[in-house]
């Protein structure tokens, strides 16, 4: 593997991930980098950055400091600056240089907790892997660390996995509210868009879960784990796909069995879908069920394995899982390598940021303009 | 979900001038970005290079802003990158992974592009990567291909030149030495093109001599052409190391004519431009009234509505102040993080107006410091930069980065022409100010 891209861009990092997942949860993330990482992420990662006062900083870390192996100076700043902004949790990212002197997130973490007595994660990311790690990674430590044993509210459920990097800023969370509601679901939380630390420390009322992107997966493994929560796989994507997982979701919450909604992938479909591979194999689910034909589902970022899915990590991997392909779904930077093919808009914000945000798509209001595009 | 906070105690975040050291008013600890982004980076820069390739070798993180900058300002066609993950510092690869790399992108673009920049980052300092080899090996196998070492190493900011004086100094590395002409002049190390009109600009030309910026090359062909300068001109701080390196690798001699506020100094500069060319020097007071004509114009219009500068507007704000002030504008804020060059004026500041506050903008707390009731303490600021005008939370804003092209008097009569406008006319500033790399291209 080259490990180049000659025409795409590159997706989201972990680093940017930790910081998305926690951002409206009135805590402190400091990324630990020398300089460009807050500019990168607030500038096309992070479309709340203008509205909302969330405490996301860097370290700056210079060369001396990291020749010197200084974690002093980043434990003291954080201190100082905890002491004056009271923040309700702390939470340290890494880069790559900070990996490279292997920097001991957990130990410097447990410093600053014990000198500010405010909840402290320290998060190994590297800046290597994409976004999803990232906030897989932050949600998880937060089912174990941040929630507690409740008494279980019959009907009520938690969103995991809801991040603007994934869906946008476009509605789709709200709507996503809604449709619970409206189905007679308490929705206690939404890990995490228009969700605060509150609502999170109550999870564990939840009779389930449902899993909404693979970066909500390992909390909600975490929370069965911990409180025996089932949950349910899937993205509410178009009416009868939303249906299903509704009424997975009261089965689940009666039977206590955990579901996965996504269903078989086909590797040779002519019609393909590039994205996150909850989303993308629910959109194809949900497809499949308006008539569509056999869907092929390339995931270039963290996933499980799933039947017929294709992993692509790098261009070269990505242009040979096109092959054949008729019909492309994708975000619109990836148009440079479907030239010779049919292609249909679906900005990613993890992919392309700001660029597309006007035609971000509410994958429960907007599916049938959506299925009409693909569809034809 | 959060709320703003609407008091903050300022301490650490702002300082009474005579209350400030030199050169570092704020302290030093965990660093805020503001939304204001209309500065130049790395990317926007070596796209002034006329059809260049920039191929970024870097981890994820440090690849995902410098792929959506170029894609933002439609130069994706002219981008590449090659990913580093951890089994290439494991395996000890990354030479052969960067070779391999580049040739695998040259490969695949429709045309061979006649130069590279090719980006390496603080992980290739740190493992020992030996990019001589790289860059040999290279310039081996693609002989057709001028290659040049860019750098993305945020963490040697403190280390010698900073990221963005080497990216200036390797925008004009692949020059070629050729016979110099006496009668050719650069400009070099700006983001902006000089504007014609300044007095700069004027006397270079009507003297007879050939006046080149890299704005102006269309072609790699053209761009070689500014190797036959026998003069560089920088008046970008940052652009000195260019210049020095030109000198010692062309033979191109250089002066570097300060961009200020000042009068005196900026006669200085325009003498010293006319001695180095051979040509008689100039009677300025004309322009110096047509400055004082102009800033008074300015006055009337603006009265004494508060104003605040920041240094994303040019490289001596605190020079800009000081004659602000000294026409009687109300200017009540510098938004700076630390001072160059500008110590002469730092110091005056703090005798003539010892009550003008420095803002810091990556302080913590500025986090919280923005927007008309926070930021601008309930007061209608005009702004005079895109940073200014967003922690003031002011639409009525100059929107001018990186000087924009405006040297010497001719440029403080402009500069006054856009005050005067940005008070009457608002701006959509929420809009105007995250466009990155103002006036570079954009496609948002």
């Amino acid at each position: 593997m080259k490990q180049t891209a000659s025409f795409i861009s590159t997706y989201s990092a972990d680093v940017f991930g930790v910081a998305s997942a926690l951002y409206e949860l009135g805590g402190m993330t400091i990324m630990h980098d020398a300089s460009g990482c807050n500019s990168t992420y607030n500038t096309h990662d992070e479309p709340r950055w203008y509205d909302i006062d969330s405490m996301v900083y860097i370290s700056g870390l210079s060369e001396m400091e990291a020749v010197m192996g200084d974690d002093e100076k980043l434990i003291g700043d954080i201190v100082q600056a905890a002491k004056e902004l009271s923040p309700k949790f702390i939470a340290l990212a890494g880069t790559p240089i900070p990996m490279m002197i292997g920097t001991d997130y957990k130990a410097v973490a447990s410093v600053i907790e014990k000198k500010t007595g405010i909840p402290t994660f320290g998060f190994a990311t590297n800046g290597m892997h994409d976004y999803l790690s990232g906030i897989s990674l932050a949600f998880e430590a937060f089912a174990e660390r941040m929630t507690q044993p409740q008494e279980v509210i019959p009907g009520s459920v938690n969103i995991l996995g809801l991040t603007p990097l994934d869906f946008a800023v476009c509605g789709y969370d709200r709507e996503l509210v809604s449709r619970l509601q409206a189905d007679g679901f308490t929705v206690l939380s939404t890990w995490a868009m228009g969700c605060s630390l509150e609502d999170i420390r109550k999870s564990a009322a939840a009779q389930v879960n449902l899993v909404v992107s693979w970066s909500g997966l390992a909390a909600a493994k975490k929370l069965y784990a911990l409180y025996g929560t089932p949950y349910v796989i899937g993205t509410p994507v178009g009416e009868k796909f939303t249906g299903d997982l509704l009424a997975a979701l009261h089965q689940s919450a009666e039977d206590k069995t955990c579901r996965d909604l996504c269903g078989p992938s086909c590797p040779d479909g002519k019609t393909v879908l590039i994205g996150e591979s909850i989303s993308s194999l629910s959109l194809a689910a949900a497809l499949k069920r308006e008539g569509a034909g056999d869907i092929r589902v390339i995931c270039p970022v963290c996933c499980e394995d799933h039947p017929g899915m294709i992993r692509a990590l790098d261009e070269d991997e990505l242009t040979s899982a096109l092959a054949g392909a008729e019909t492309v779904v994708a975000d619109p930077l990836y148009l440079p390598v479907c030239r010779d093919k049919r292609f249909v808009r679906l900005p990613h914000e993890a992919f392309s940021g700001r660029l597309y945000r006007r035609e971000d798509i509410n994958l429960l209001t907007g599916f049938d303009r959506l299925k009409s595009e693909i569809l034809g | 979900m959060l709320k703003r906070i609407e008091k903050m105690d300022e301490s650490c975040a702002s300082v009474r001038i005579a209350d400030a050291s030199y050169p570092a008013p704020f302290r030093s600890g965990l660093e805020y970005s503001a939304p204001a982004r209309g500065t130049w980076n790395i990317v926007h820069t070596g796209m002034l290079l006329p059809e260049g390739h920039e191929i970024f070798a870097c981890a994820a993180s440090c690849l995902r802003g410098v792929v959506l900058t170029a894609a933002e300002q439609g130069t994706s066609d002219r981008f590449s990158t090659i990913a580093i993950r951890e089994n290439n510092l494991l395996d000890g690869d990354m030479e052969q992974l960067i070779i391999d790399g580049v040739g695998d992108i040259l490969s695949k673009l429709p045309k061979r592009p006649p130069a590279v920049l090719l980006y390496t980052s603080c992980i290739h300092h740190f493992t020992g990567c030996d990019l001589k080899l790289v860059y040999r090996r290279l310039r081996e196998k693609y002989p057709d291909v001028d290659f040049t070492d860019c750098y993305m190493n945020p963490i040697m900011r403190k280390s010698g030149l900073t990221p963005d004086q080497l990216m200036r100094r390797q925008l004009y590395s692949l020059l070629k030495k050729q016979p110099l002409d006496p009668k050719s002049v650069n400009i070099i190390g700006n983001d902006f093109a000089t504007l014609p009109s300044s007095e700069l600009v004027t006397i270079i030309q009507d003297g007879g001599y050939t006046l080149r910026e890299i704005q102006d090359c269309r072609t790699y062909q053209e761009y070689q052409q500014m190797a036959t300068a026998s003069l560089n001109i920088v008046y970008n701080p940052a652009a000195k190391a260019s210049a020095l390196a030109l000198e010692r690798r062309l033979g191109q001699k250089w002066v570097y004519l300060p961009l200020s506020y000042d009068y005196d100094e900026i006669i200085d500069g325009l003498n010293t431009l006319c001695d180095t060319l051979h040509l008689p020097r100039k009677d300025f007071s004309d322009r110096i009234a047509a400055c004082e004509a102009a800033l008074d114009k300015a006055k009337e219009v603006i009265g004494d509505t508060p104003i605040a500068i920041d240094y994303t507007l040019c490289y001596r704000p605190l020079s800009l102040a000081r004659l602000l002030l000294k026409k009687g504008f109300n200017v009540r804020r510098v938004y700076l993080d630390s001072i160059g060059e500008e110590k002469a004026d730092f110091e005056a500041l703090q005798r003539e107006a010892p009550d003008l506050m420095l803002y810091a903008t990556v302080e913590v707390k500025m986090r919280f410091l923005h927007g008309t009731e926070t930021g601008g303490h309930g007061e209608h600021f005009l702004a005079l930069g895109q940073k200014a005008a967003y922690f003031t939370g002011s639409d009525n804003f100059v929107n001018i980065v990186e000087c924009g092209g405006l040297y010497g008097f001719d440029g403080i009569i402009r500069l006054a022409g856009e005050m005067e406008d940005a008070y009457r006319y608002p701006k959509d500033a929420r809009r105007l100010i995250q466009i990155k790399g103002f006036g570079g291209g954009c496609c948002l």
